[in-house]
């Protein structure tokens, strides 16, 4: 017998008469609506459910939970801000902090955060399906439907969302978002941050417009085919150009490079050093008293950086300039670039030569040895332009004869929502946006060897943090509702007049922060007018030693004249005045001798200040905060009580404790801080 | 005529299903070996401390040494923990006896136990267990807060950004916040209040200042945790009264 005839057979038992018909017909009809209560009831969350049940049973608090928790679906909703998330369906017992010694999943209590559950849902952090009813459909994304959760370690770009500020909990995303600035991705690509504001480069990479008078082509090829090589710090990224590339970019920087300013002015004579003596360890030595440090690094013998990372690192510096060029930077370096941030130091002959000299000593013997430089002739110098071009150089350099590029980059105002379908994965990684972003910031070209984008030497801890950074800009990021968008406040402050020329010839704003604008290496400004004394501050300029013993990084020595000295600080005293620090504040008249030996004694003993405070040389040794001996010449009175009452209210952000004192208390302790005066000249010890 | 193609249809439906309904595994083969170690002591990687789910920046080193005290190269090391990811899971010794694991953590915060085993001649195994601390929201908080305003005082370590004050002061001297030993024995509430209220609140030294007035009660109570994760030996919270 054939298999149709079989299949004949039990086709006519079921379908062979009208009544037979009728009964199959009902019997699947019946089966068929049978299939979704099954479904439901087989679902997997309520099996979770079933387990919560059981779970809670055991706990000590059974009741509470019981009452507390109510079967079905369940749904954060929260039309406004698009949120439907069902994830608390298997998630139950989020809000239960008395579970929170179970980690088995999904039955764990939310771990504490600054939001509550029904003010955000959970998508909005996690990503993520919030209508699925399964955890596959929840959890993973498939190509049709893709927004899979975001794994734990990149949960902060979440937070980067709304929030522009540092926040103290999201440390990967703060350093995500200073590397993205720092590593200069903002010249190439654009970065509107859910503020409405771009992403500022602050790395700020020279100008090459007169890079000829700067340094030789053997160290421009150099550098070019290998930055970390002269500088491990540099961030200036490898192209892996070859060697023939590399020598055809040498040859049009070497060719379009014209004359600056500084070199129309004739070299002074080089200053004859004494004989005797040793004129790099001298330089060494100024190197050090002019605190070079705070901005500039050097690798020690050990082979770690010491300094700031501000500047350029000059560990092999000697390999780099040509000492004339070097004596005329140091005497100007706006001279050779107006847009630099150092400061122009009021040098003598004396101090460009020693400087010089240890300098130019810092140099490894090695890194120029196998240059061979490939010929240049017009057509390198051609090719050299084009490369310049199609790399987009100029997107961060200033280079003559070549514009800069618009839109060089992909904008990736939007990554964090790119759509997978959009993503070129390489073959064998997770099919994921985090390990898209990871990966190309890790290796570019292993995406294809045509791509442009070069290699930057970053870690893994950092390649982290700039992944959390970008999948910040998500597409929610952009149409957050403004009122819920925490921005950093922009200040675009500049001091203005004669002392604002001055002040920008010494570039203040580049460590000092002015009216909200500036960096943040040393003390805020602008209340400096009422927290000081004239006197001090004339000293202070003159000699300015520091009031941190602890401090690596301290105020440069400029070598100003008296006249400038006079015209800054007077403009500081009379424009950087806080309001409500007149002699209403405080009676001076009670700050008398019982006054102060009052305050000695709460100095001492009771909120024992010396822990971090110097108010005495000879026996205290705290040195968090500046040192007090010598505040009485200082400080003014008014700012120091009203600094002691509550220094927040004065400062955002101070790690000095608001020890909400008394007005007793704190006019004791004023007395007694400005009897401590150091009665000589040139300011602290 | 009509009812082949039905069967048809009804077999090809089954074929899919089950396809559908296949599993996919992969179980990677095991690595063998048939070099013995004695010991297993870790070299470095241990206590490292990271956000949740975060990959550790420094790997987990462990040497496989012989009864001389002597590495032992080819030995077979096997890692687990529980939440942990491991890569790799298992490997052969390097010729100096040793074998560098890269770890993830898990995302939930507290610490976590890296087991590192290797097989004994003639069966059983030897194992040590590898403490590593992941930070929720939470103790990244804390972590912040102490590092500005506690660490200058609690932390013996000093860096180029920061030197440790903790040699300036006059005895008794500060605990650094990882010392389990002592904290561990202190209360939640004993914590939160000689943060809030400063030494003397709890008849200890005013060189603690109070931070009432400059910390909110939500970073102290971070603080609280991020002492409990690091502490070491770890901290185990008293059964409470619920």
């Amino acid at each position: 017998m054939s298999l149709g005839n079989q299949f004949g057979r039990v086709w006519g038992f079921f379908v062979g008469t009208a009544p037979r018909r009728f009964a199959s017909v009902s019997v699947l009809l019946a089966v068929v609506a049978a299939i979704a209560p099954t479904k439901d009831f087989f679902s997997q969350w309520r099996h979770y459910q079933k387990l919560y049940v059981h779970l809670i049973q055991t706990r000590p608090d059974a009741d509470r939970l019981q009452r507390r928790f109510d079967t079905g679906i369940r749904q954060i909703w929260i039309p406004e801000r698009g949120v439907a998330d069902r994830c608390t369906t298997c998630h139950v017992a989020l809000q239960e902090a008395s579970l929170s010694d179970i980690r088995k999943q999904p039955f764990r209590p939310h771990p504490a955060m600054p939001h509550s559950l029904t003010e955000f849902g959970c998508v909005v952090c996690h990503h993520g399906q919030g209508a699925a009813t399964t955890g596959q459909e929840a959890h993973y994304s498939s190509k049709a439907w893709e927004q899979p959760i975001l794994p734990a370690r990149y949960v902060e770009a979440s937070c980067g969302q709304c929030h522009m500020d540092n926040l103290e909990g999201t440390p990967q995303l703060n350093l995500g978002r200073k590397l993205l600035a720092r590593f200069g991705c903002a010249h190439c690509h654009a970065i509107t941050q859910p503020d409405g504001t771009f992403v500022a480069p602050v790395d700020e990479p020279p100008s090459l417009e007169h890079v000829a008078e700067k340094t030789t082509p053997e160290w421009i090829f150099a550098w070019v085919k290998n930055p970390q090589a002269y500088a491990a710090s540099a961030t200036m990224p490898n192209y892996r150009f070859s060697d023939q590339e590399a020598g055809d970019i040498t040859s049009y920087l070497m060719s379009q490079s014209t004359p600056s300013e500084n070199s129309s002015h004739p070299l002074p004579p080089s200053f004859a050093l004494p004989k005797g003596g040793d004129p790099v360890q001298a330089g060494a030595s100024l190197y050090g008293t002019l605190f070079c440090a705070s901005c500039h690094a050097i690798q020690n013998a050990a082979g770690n950086l010491v300094g700031g990372e501000m500047a350029p690192e000059l560990t092999r510096a000697g390999n780099k300039v040509n000492p004339d060029w070097l004596r005329r930077w140091l005497r100007s370096p706006q001279g050779y670039d107006p847009k630099t941030r150092m400061p122009r130091y009021r040098f003598d002959e004396k101090d460009v030569a020693l400087l010089s000299s240890f300098l130019l000593s810092k140099k490894d013997d090695d890194l120029l040895a196998n240059v061979r430089l490939p010929e240049s002739n017009p057509q390198s110098v051609a090719r050299g332009k084009k490369l310049v071009s199609d790399y987009g150089c100029v997107a961060c350099h200033r280079i003559n004869g070549v514009a800069p590029p618009e839109s060089f980059a992909p904008d990736l105002s939007r990554i964090g929502s790119k759509p997978l379908f959009q993503v070129g994965f390489m073959h064998g990684m997770p099919e994921t946006l985090p390990d898209y972003i990871a990966g190309k910031i890790h290796d570019p070209r292993a995406f294809g060897p045509a791509l442009k984008m070069p290699t930057f030497s970053l870690t893994d801890t950092q390649i982290e943090a700039l992944t959390t950074a970008l999948l910040a800009q998500t597409d929610r990021a952009v149409t957050m509702p403004p009122e819920l968008v925490r921005s950093s406040p922009h200040a675009k402050y500049h001091p203005g007049g004669e002392p604002g020329r001055l002040m920008e010839d010494l570039r203040c704003q580049s460590c000092h922060s002015i009216n909200g604008n500036g960096g943040d290496m040393a003390p805020d400004l602008t209340n400096e007018g009422s927290a000081v004394n004239r006197a001090w501050l004339l000293d202070f300029m003159k000699n300015p030693n520091t009031l941190r013993p602890a401090l690596v990084r301290r105020m440069p020595k400029f070598n100003l004249s008296d006249a400038e000295i006079k015209s800054l600080s007077d403009y500081m005293l009379s424009a950087y005045q806080a309001s409500g620090f007149d002699s209403q504040a405080l009676d001076l008249s009670s700050l008398n001798s019982g006054a102060a030996a009052r305050g000695k004694e709460l100095f001492y003993t009771k909120y024992a200040c010396q822990s971090c405070h110097i108010a005495d040389y000879k026996k205290d040794k705290g040195y968090v905060g500046p040192a007090l001996a010598g505040v009485g010449d200082r400080l003014t009175p008014v700012w120091t009580y009203r600094w002691l009452k509550n220094p927040t209210a004065i400062l955002p952000g101070t790690s000095m404790p608001n020890f909400s004192l008394p007005d007793n208390e704190a006019r004791d302790l004023t007395a007694f801080l400005a009897t401590l005066k150091e009665h000589k000249k040139g300011g602290a010890k | 005529m009509k009812r082949f193609p039905l069967g048809c249809l009804i077999l090809l439906a089954l074929v899919l299903l089950s396809s559908g309904c296949k599993k996919h595994s992969s179980a990677t083969p095991s690595l063998s070996s048939k070099v013995y170690g004695a010991q297993i002591v870790e070299v470095s990687g241990g206590k490292q401390v990271a956000g949740v789910g975060v990959k550790l920046s420094d790997p987990v080193v462990v040497q496989v040494n012989g009864a001389d005290g002597n590495g032992v190269a080819g030995a077979l090391v096997r890692f687990h923990g529980d939440g942990l990811g491991t890569n790799p899971n298992e490997a052969l010794t390097d010729a100096s006896g040793q074998v560098s694991v890269s770890v993830q953590l898990g995302g939930i915060a507290g610490g976590y136990e890296l087991a590192a085993e290797i097989p004994k001649q003639g069966g059983g195994t030897t194992s040590i267990s590898i403490r590593e601390v992941a930070l929720g929201y939470r103790e990244k908080v804390g972590k912040e807060v102490s590092y500005k305003y506690c660490g200058n005082c609690h932390d013996p370590e000093s860096t180029p950004e920061r030197v440790s004050n903790l040699d300036n002061l006059t005895p008794p001297l500060p605990h650094p916040f990882t010392d389990g030993n002592t904290l561990n024995a202190m209360s939640d509430a004993d914590l939160i209040k000689i943060i809030t209220d400063g030494g003397p609140a709890l008849g200890k030294s005013p060189q603690t200042p109070a931070y009432r007035n400059t910390l909110t009660q939500t970073q102290i109570k971070a603080v609280v945790a991020y002492i409990r994760t690091v502490a070491d030996p770890p901290y185990h919270a008293p059964a409470s009264k619920r």
